[in-house]
């Protein structure tokens, strides 16, 4: 049986050689996502805005802008209503009510009253104000706090100058993700904070599986320019890199198209994930090690022990 | 690396089947399942709200209400106590955390000083020229914060346990909150209601004065202005004594019934013995009066006291519906709670989309399986084969794992397996590909595949635990279907090294060992 390879054995590729373009290239992507996201900000869901939202699936098709009348009559503030996947299926969604939670729970009863018992509720959520500032601090610390950990096991495991050309790598991941999230005004909640976790654990595979052949021929080619070096680590586990991204992509695909509608953006945000994060592997955790200076006795013999510091 | 000792082989076969035979009991109905035999395992996974439909509530105990209620019942007791003793004092008030008061006298303040302390016990007693402050012991704000809660708690399990939902979990959380999850209740909106209640029942007598000798809205001494809480009653507003002559925690049933004769819901209760004596006692001492029953700050009716009531029962009729009754007995039967409750949270799911989202997840997990399956064998041909068997086992052991740990499988948690399907080849694509590596390195078969583990092993394992550490931080913040996802991707990381490392190796081996071939297949 003849099997199917996606990049050829040997490949040599001048990756770093194109660094200057992919660094060009990054940085334009994080300032378009910085200036989208203070700009337009984020289309941030109940879950940290606090409010209500309700899925409901009708028999038929409802009249949207009849319904859209109605509830705007209930004079409850800004009122969203977009089809959900089928025409029978909408999302309401209302914004945080003036006062404490109780005026929430009444919007909620207001809302249902109108739309009657008729229909199947599907979802109905709620978030007061202060679950939803809770949950903007719980998320914004399992972001940080999983990137610094991931940068102190690199550290310990490779050289500083790999940890923090991992967590650059990481962080632009994260920041071009929020970008994608703002630029495509697409709903931010808690499941896109795991989205951006679950990207960040496969952007780090990524790289460790790049860095970790970086290391092996720091030691095997001594004398090899570092440019070339890392040009010869990255086309080597290229077959890898790709194969591996396709499987993934292959899962998150069918996710994508089977896997509903309640976790479209969740699967839609992890398939950039995947992306971004093989990108950033190959041309921003890679290439930092040479702005970096990663010094060249790394891994010697006893005779240089890594960790020594000498004046670069 | 090509070596594996017998009781290896041994602990990795069983490890294997004791993931299959765990996962098994998945594939059967409840029923079935639940009447296996004990010996064998017939736990199902857990499926979330979203998954199986029901509601997740958040609620917060106003645990301040009941230090604030304490303090002013406190009030109370020293303004009593000082007067008993004929001892002068001006500005007796509560404040937030404390009560004060200043003495007249000065030198009367040791005396007053024994006096207070023997009110209650766990009080801080500061005193400075005649200047009180009284406040609890941090303590004792610890004990009524534990007490509430525990009652609070007690008190919404019987009332949800009356709303007949099966297997509820309500747990306390934080410092003063509660975790509600109620699988498969059909009605969110009435249990919110219901807990939406504090349900505090009092019976008072009504003041001599009527509402129409009041003004400014200022009560008499001993008495309060209650609303009623029938918008279209005639008396809109009641002038109550402050006295608490019984309630509601004395109650041992209530229900509610229709009578005939006036064609209206009321609601029958019934006192417990003590509280029955109690109950004679106040009616036989004010025939012709007025009775008030006060639920949660507003009368529901203020009856006249025709004759003694002995028995210990009476009815409660107001503008009920048949619903609204209900809902009361139920109630009542419950008992009130300590302190009001807001609802912070709630994210309720419908069985419809939790059937939906449970079809489309092995609909999207089939396919995503499938192709990986294909894509392998595409790519590395026997090599393939046999991560895909891995690849089995490896979702074998996943399910078996999240029944064994009784683990809550959610939306998020499917996309976490199907994702680990996708990720769980990583680690035999790193494999293959250095054994192909090492194979065009002109190496022989058996040290190819030495060398081809023996340099992806620790590759394997840093990336693995680099997601890992994501996933953990995932677990730790994250709540309810989030908190799923982090479970089964980071079951899922464990056991593909796992299955990568130990199963396909072990098949690697055995088949290099059979058939010594000369040319690797990859």
């Amino acid at each position: 049986m003849r099997l199917i390879k996606l990049v050829p054995a040997d490949t040599n590729f001048d990756f770093t050689g194109k660094r200057l373009a992919a660094f060009s290239l990054s940085v334009a992507m994080i300032i378009l996502s910085l200036l989208f996201f203070t700009v337009r900000g984020l289309n941030f869901g109940i879950d940290f805005q606090g409010g209500i939202m309700i899925d409901v699936k009708f028999e038929q098709a409802p009249d949207i802008p009849s319904l859209r009348t109605q509830l705007d009559g209930l004079d409850l503030g800004e009122v969203e209503i977009q089809e959900f996947g089928e025409p029978e299926n909408i999302l309401i969604r209302v914004q945080r009510q003036k006062g404490d939670e109780k005026a929430q729970l009444a919007a909620i009863t207001a809302v249902k009253e109108v739309l009657g018992d008729g229909p199947d509720y599907r979802r109905t959520e709620f978030v007061g104000p202060k679950v939803g500032s809770e949950l903007i601090a719980a998320g914004t610390w399992a972001v940080c706090l999983s990137l610094l950990a991931i940068m102190i096991y690199i550290w310990f495991r490779f050289e500083w100058q790999f940890g923090i050309g991992a967590v650059v790598a990481l962080m632009h991941d994260v920041a071009t993700t929020i970008g994608l999230f703002a630029i495509l005004q697409l709903e931010f909640n808690l499941s896109t904070i795991a989205a951006i976790l679950t990207i960040a654990g496969y952007s780090i595979n990524d790289t460790v599986v790049v860095y970790d052949r970086v290391r092996e021929n720091l030691r095997k080619y001594r004398k090899m320019p570092l440019p070339d070096l890392l040009n010869k680590s990255i086309n080597q586990t290229l077959a890898r890199t790709t194969m591996t991204s396709v499987t993934t992509l292959l899962a998150l695909l069918a996710l994508y198209f089977f896997g509903g509608e309640v976790i479209h953006d969740f699967v839609f945000a992890m398939i950039w994930g995947v992306f971004v994060g093989t990108y950033s592997s190959i041309f921003v955790a890679a290439p930092l090690l040479i702005k970096l200076n990663l010094r060249r006795d790394f891994g010697e013999g006893p005779a240089a022990p890594a960790g020594e510091e000498t004046p670069a | 690396m090509l070596y594996f000792a017998k009781w290896k082989i041994i602990l990795i076969a069983v490890i294997c089947t004791m993931g299959v035979a765990f996962a098994l009991p998945n594939f059967l109905d409840r029923q079935t399942a639940d009447g296996l035999p004990d010996w064998l395992p017939h736990q199902q996974i857990n499926l979330g709200l979203d998954l199986q439909g029901g509601s997740h509530l958040l609620l917060e105990v106003d645990v301040d209400s009941v230090t604030v209620e304490r303090l002013e019942a406190l009030v109370d007791s020293v303004r009593s106590a000082l007067r008993k003793e004929k001892i002068g004092y001006r500005g007796l008030g509560a404040a937030r955390e404390s009560l004060s008061f200043t003495l007249t006298d000065p030198q009367e303040s040791d005396a007053v000083r024994t006096l207070v302390r023997d009110l209650e016990p766990g009080l801080v007693i500061e005193q400075e020229e005649g200047a009180f402050k009284v406040s609890y012991t941090p303590q004792t704000l610890r004990e009524m914060e534990t007490a509430t809660m525990s009652q609070s708690i007690e008190i919404v399990r019987r009332r949800i346990d009356e709303t007949g939902t099966r297997e509820p979990t309500i747990q306390r959380q934080g410092a003063d909150r509660i975790l509600i999850q109620l699988p498969g209740v059909k009605d969110p909106e009435h249990v919110k209601a219901l807990l939406g209640r504090t349900a505090k029942l009092t019976l008072h007598l009504l003041d001599k004065k009527t509402p129409a000798m009041i003004k400014d809205n200022k009560a008499p001494v001993g008495a309060m202005i209650v609303p009623s809480g029938d918008p279209s009653s005639i008396e809109p507003f009641f002038v109550v004594r402050k006295r608490v002559m019984i309630s509601g925690d004395r109650l041992d049933n209530a229900q509610a019934t229709y009578d005939s004769n006036t064609g209206r819901w009321i609601v029958n209760f019934k006192f417990d013995s003590v509280g029955s004596r109690k109950f004679g006692k106040i009616t036989s001492e004010n025939v012709s009066k007025r009775l008030v029953i006060i639920l949660d700050g507003m009368v529901v009716s203020a009856p006249v006291i025709r004759e003694p009531i002995l028995g210990g029962s009476g009815q409660i009729s107001g503008s009920f519906t048949a619903d609204s009754a209900n809902d009361l007995a139920l109630l009542l039967r419950a008992g009130a709670l300590p302190a009001p409750l807001t609802i912070l949270e709630e994210r309720s799911v419908g069985p419809s989309l939790g059937a939906d989202s449970i079809a489309a997840g092995k609909i999207a997990c089939i396919i995503g399986f499938i192709a990986v399956i294909v894509f392998m064998i595409l790519g590395y041909g026997l090599f393939g084969v046999m991560a895909d068997v891995a690849l089995i086992i490896n979702l074998a052991i996943i399910f078996g794992a999240l029944s064994l740990l009784q683990a809550t499988l959610t939306l998020p948690g499917i996309a976490g397996i199907v994702l680990t399907v996708g990720m769980a080849v990583d680690a035999n694509v790193l494999i293959f590909e250095h054994i192909r590596e090492e194979v065009m390195g002109g190496r022989t078969p058996i040290n190819a595949i030495e060398a081809g583990y023996k340099r992806a092993l620790t590759t394997i394992i840093d990336a693995n635990v680099t997601t890992l550490i994501a996933a953990l931080f995932l677990f730790e913040f994250g709540t309810g279907p989030i908190k799923g996802f982090a479970v089964t991707l980071s079951i899922g990381i464990a056991t593909s090294m796992f299955t990568a490392i130990m199963v396909t190796r072990l098949m690697v081996v055995t088949w290099l060992r059979r058939r010594r071939p000369q040319i690797l297949p990859v």
